[in-house]
């Protein structure tokens, strides 16, 4: 690892997102539109007293889905540009450690999804007054955590795409999946026992768990930790499985 | 009409090309950059490169030329060490082609403009610089080099495609390598810059730098000191534009390119080996 050529691509990788105005304001934007929807889609639900708000449940996983599926779909589109454009093969060319180009890959992209998370968790308390136990800083944490597992995914998938729209296809593939078994549609210890063991091990549910230990205790429990720890790991082997796609020597 | 002095040219009978120097050198012309033994690559049943042995001095343009699909951006990709090789040795600077600790000291232009496109001039020569430890000042001369000094702050995609191809060239030369191979970079530039190009690599084989240039316009073969001719996935020959003109018979270096490959084919008929192979169907 190199230090300079990290925060190089970082940096490249940043002034790219900097050059697409747009992109960048449907990150930070979207998110919060979404979050109204759910708003108002429950706002005239009837409940016993002492039930917390269904918005306050979902909403609250939504905050940490959202970085998620844009990092992954943001990453994974980059960096196939970075292989067809040849960029990669000529980086691969130079003294760059392929752990350099990755972790400045999840850096940028984690700081973008920083912001993101940042926007939304602020319009959820402060707009729609989100109400939960926990620490609001904690639930940026498990969505920036989230959000790099997203590009960890992304720069993995990338490498199985030829094209664009093949990497837009590994969406439903990888991330859907993971959203509708994490839990928020359907408690995990209500599922049926196939489900509940896939479920069990995928990455998003540990983050979804992070977030209802967050929910439910003001102060960090040692479950939450030990989630975000899990989820991390993940990254990790992730991270290694995306490096053994870059080759410095093709047929 | 070479404008550098001729090299003394050991390999210039037709067919034999230079023998890879065994000592690491090619007489009179100082150690050799790359030397090359046997270099064979094979895409599933056809020969892209067949058993190819020579030595490409230092400080000198070597031009590599032949005919499209002869092989010359797969020899350069194997020089360079990004290629898989089926047998044989490239060794450059010493070590085996694509060594880490080559990395700092061979650049590589490949022949679609390899940069980021929603980049600026700059930012794209800054970050291939950064790879190499080179700060914005050589970023700068860089791009002066090649003549985008003025357009430094202009995004990649808005640059015609001959701007476009330089700030590929400039992402190659902040490095400042010691061994520079370009794959085509002459192709769709007009004859001006074409002509400034040139001039740069004279100047910098006379810095000391090695350069590789792949070309399949004849015209440029003028240019280089010592020629590689590939054809049908062979080495033709190794020689120096000068010979390569006495040898054809002609001061036009690509009809004498055309009477070598005529001989080839000739002495190939003459062959029995190649009239079997033929007979057979064989693509060589």
């Amino acid at each position: 690892m190199n230090w300079r050529m990290m925060w190089a691509t970082n940096v490249r990788v940043l002034q790219q997102l900097r050059a697409d105005p747009r992109s960048i304001a449907l990150i930070l934007v979207v998110p919060s539109v979404l979050l109204a929807v759910v708003y108002w889609l429950y706002q005239n639900e009837k409940l016993p007293p002492g039930v917390p708000r269904t918005f306050d449940r979902v909403g609250l996983m939504m905050l940490v889905i959202f970085p998620f599926v844009v990092m992954f779909l943001v990453t994974s589109i980059t960096m196939l540009r970075e292989r067809t454009s040849g960029t990669l093969e000529r980086l691969l060319t130079t003294p760059i450690h392929k752990g350099d180009l990755l972790f400045g890959y999840a850096l940028a992209f984690s700081l973008m999804a920083a912001l993101q998370s940042l926007a939304a968790t602020g319009v959820a308390y402060w707009v729609f007054g989100m109400n939960i136990q926990g620490n609001a800083g904690l639930v940026v944490l498990v969505a920036v955590v989230n959000s790099v597992l997203g590009v960890a995914l992304g720069l993995l998938c990338s490498a199985f795409a030829t094209t664009e729209f093949q990497a837009v296809q590994f969406m439903p593939v990888v991330v859907v999946p993971q959203i509708l078994l994490c839990g928020l549609f359907v408690a995990r210890d209500q599922m049926n026992s196939v489900l509940e063991a896939i479920s069990n091990v995928l990455p998003l549910t540990f983050s979804v768990d992070a977030l209802q230990q967050i929910a439910q205790h003001a102060d960090a429990t040692s479950a939450m930790v030990t989630d975000l720890v899990v989820v991390a790991a993940i990254v990790v082997v992730v991270l290694l499985l995306a490096s053994l796609t870059l080759r410095r020597r093709t047929a | 009409m070479s404008h550098r002095a001729e090299l003394p040219n050991p390999g210039a009978v037709l067919h034999a090309p230079v023998p890879a120097a065994a000592s690491g050198g090619t007489p009179g012309t100082g150690p050799a950059s790359v030397t090359v033994e046997n270099l064979t690559v094979h895409r599933g049943s056809t020969d892209v490169l067949a058993d190819l042995s020579f030595a490409i001095p230092a400080g000198r343009i070597t031009g590599l030329l032949g005919p499209s699909g002869s092989g010359k951006t797969t020899l350069i990709r194997a020089l360079v060490g990004v290629q898989k090789i089926t047998a044989g040795q490239v060794s450059v600077l010493g070590r085996p082609a694509g060594d880490a600790l080559l990395r700092n000291d061979v650049g590589y232009v490949t022949q679609a403009a390899s940069v980021y496109r929603d980049l600026t001039v700059l930012d794209n020569i800054r970050y291939f610089g950064a790879m190499h430890g080179r700060n914005r000042a050589d970023a700068l001369e860089a791009a002066t080099a090649v003549g985008l000094g003025d357009l430094l702050k202009r995004r990649a995609a808005d640059l015609s495609g001959g701007q476009f191809s330089r700030v590929s060239l400039a992402c190659a030369l902040v490095a400042k390598p010691q061994l520079l191979f370009l794959d085509e970079p002459t192709v769709g530039l007009d004859p001006v810059l074409r002509a400034d190009l040139w001039s740069q690599f004279a100047d910098m084989a006379k810095a000391g730098t090695t350069l590789v240039i792949s070309s399949h316009v004849m015209e440029e073969a003028g240019h280089c000191d010592s020629l590689l001719l590939l054809r049908e996935a062979r080495l033709l020959a190794q020689l120096t534009p000068a010979e390569l003109r006495r040898r054809g018979g002609t001061d036009d270096l690509e009809l004498a390119f055309l009477h070598l490959i005529q001989a080839d084919e000739l002495a190939q008929e003459h062959t029995p080996g190649a009239m079997r192979a033929q007979a057979l169907g064989g693509a060589r």
